[in-house]
This record gives structure tokens, sequence and C-alpha cells, in this order.
């Protein structure tokens, strides 16, 4: 069957105030199926509050021989990051 | 046995054989994802039906050593899975029974009542959106489903009610098939004991396990 039903991509949120984050794909004919799909395959074990299907050819992938010109840049900069700051005693959760 | 213990078995007994019917898929299902959904409901329906037994008595007495004369589930439970859409429109007739009789449930059964209720909500809603999307799919898939009501039909006899007529009427709409006449013919007899030859091979791979090693565990 897989040969006729899209592929969709899964986004679980795992508790409320966290972000959908992708899980996996599963195929289905349609939207209504692609979520039974997802709950029975990706929350069996109490996983998810919420998910989200997406048509797998909606998403747009960067492509991976750009890799250089889009990532490298990045790896240099080390300012970048967070870890100059000196955190005073008392703030918790950062 | 009490009038309340009858009732409870004969739901126990459904739940039980209706599990194993279902289990039977596993590894056979037209998808990957749509074996692990009957996995979930046949291990949903295997966790409702222990609920119940363990009211009712001992839960592996009760399953593993009952012959199939003292089961009491509904016939249409213990019926061949056939192909998909026979398996679907059984499930869904079945959960349309399940869903009057969790929300009638009183007493300590309550407790097993109100997991199984929200359960049982999805298994109703899985079957439907598979009863309508072959139904209402190819000409090859419709005439599946209209094999299947005609197979399955005569065995709404000992689950249908008023409220399970008025489930089961808007989704046969939907899957552009006939609403079938109520007073039609329909087989009435597990109560008293009596079962299609279908389930005597069920319990034999059921129990088998049980009788050759009693009491084993792992």
């Amino acid at each position: 069957m897989s040969a006729h039903s899209p592929l969709w991509e899964v986004f679980i949120r795992s508790r409320n105030g966290l972000h959908h984050a992708h899980v996996g794909s599963v195929h289905a004919v349609d939207a209504e199926m692609a979520v039974e799909n997802a709950r029975d395959v990706y929350t069996r074990r109490g996983e998810g509050v919420s998910i989200w299907v997406v048509p797998s050819t909606a998403i747009v992938a960067s492509d991976p021989a750009d890799k250089d010109e889009l990532f490298e840049p990045a790896l240099t900069k080390i300012y970048r990051h967070p870890t100059f700051y000196e955190i005073p005693d008392g703030v918790a959760n950062i | 046995m009490s009038p309340t213990s009858d009732r409870l078995l004969r739901v126990a007994d459904g739940c039980l054989v209706l599990s194993h019917r279902l289990s039977e898929w596993m590894s056979n299902g037209p998808t990957m994802e749509e074996d692990i959904a009957l996995g979930n409901i046949a291990l949903d329906l295997l966790g409702q039906a222990r609920g119940l037994l363990q009211l009712v008595g001992d839960e592996d007495q009760l399953a593993y050593f009952r012959e199939p004369q003292e089961f009491c589930n509904p016939l249409i439970c213990e019926l061949p899975n056939g192909d998909f859409a026979f398996t679907m429109l059984r499930l869904l007739f079945v959960s349309a029974w399940l869903a009057e009789v969790w929300s009638t449930l009183e007493g300590d059964a309550a407790g097993v009542a109100e997991k199984a209720v929200k359960e049982n909500a999805y298994h109703l809603r899985h079957a439907s959106s598979w009863v309508v999307r072959l139904g209402d799919g190819t000409e090859e898939s419709h005439d599946r489903m209209l094999n299947a009501l005609d197979g399955l039909w005569p065995y709404r006899g000992e689950i249908a009610s008023e409220q399970w007529y008025a489930r089961i009427e808007p989704v046969l709409t939907e899957a552009t098939l006939p609403m079938p006449a109520a007073d039609a013919w329909a087989q009435r007899s597990s109560a008293d004991g009596w079962h299609t030859e279908h389930l005597g091979y069920l319990l034999a791979e059921m129990q088998s396990l049980a009788r050759a090693h009693p009491g084993a565990t792992w």
C-alpha cells in the first residue's frame, strides 16, 4: 500500500509548554489516517499530548552539497555561544 | 452466577476473544502502521478483559481453563478475521456495542469502564474511518465492505440496540453502504453456550500454553 500512500512527517509535543519535535514519519492516504497512524506508532508509551503531521513533500530541505557555505562559517564564531558570561549566583534554570 | 457476573463475563469474553482475533493480524497488517494500530487495540481489549475477569474470579482460570461452551462472548467476536474490510466492520460493530456497555457499567466495574471508555472511543473512531475509507473508496474496497456487511449483519442480534443502530447508521451512510433492515434475521445463541465452530480453534491456540504448563510464569 505504501506505493499508493504518501509519506507524512510526524511532530510530537511531549508536554504542554514544550515545542513539537520531529519524531519520524508514517505512510497514510489522508491527513486523518496520518494522525491516527502517528498516534499508534509514536505515542504508545505516553510520549505526547499533541501531534502534528505534515506531508513530507511540503518539507523544503537544505542541500547536503551546500553544507560548507551554510554551516561551516558558524563553526569558527565561538563568540555566538553564550559561554562568556558570568552567571550571577542565585540565577536558576539558565 | 449472579446476573451481574453473567453480564461482566459476557463483556470480558467478548473483549478477550476479539483481542485474540486482532492479535492474529500481527505481522500481517496491510501496512506497518496499521499492524501496530491493530496490536494497540488488541492490547487495549486484553486489558479490559483482564479488568473484568478479575472482578468475576481467577482471571487465568477463566481465560485458559474454560471450555468453548462456557464462554459467553457474542458470536460476532469469534468469527475469523476474513479480509481487512471484514475485520474493520466487525471492530466498528463491536466497538459501538462496547461504547454503550462501558457507559452503563456500575459498581466495581465502573473503574475498568472509566479507562475503557476512552480506549473504546479511539477504536470506534479508527474503525469508523476505515469503514468510510473503504466503503467510499475503490470499486473493490466497496465490494469487500458489502461482503463484510452481508456476513456480519446476522451477528448483530446479540449486541444491537436502538443506540447501536444510531451509532452505526451515520457511518454506513458516509461509507455509501446500505443500512440493512434492523428486523432482518439474526443469530442469538452465545448466551446459551452455543458457538460457531470457530471458537474451539481459537481457544485451542489461546489456551494451549497455559494448559501444557499450568501455572507457568516468565
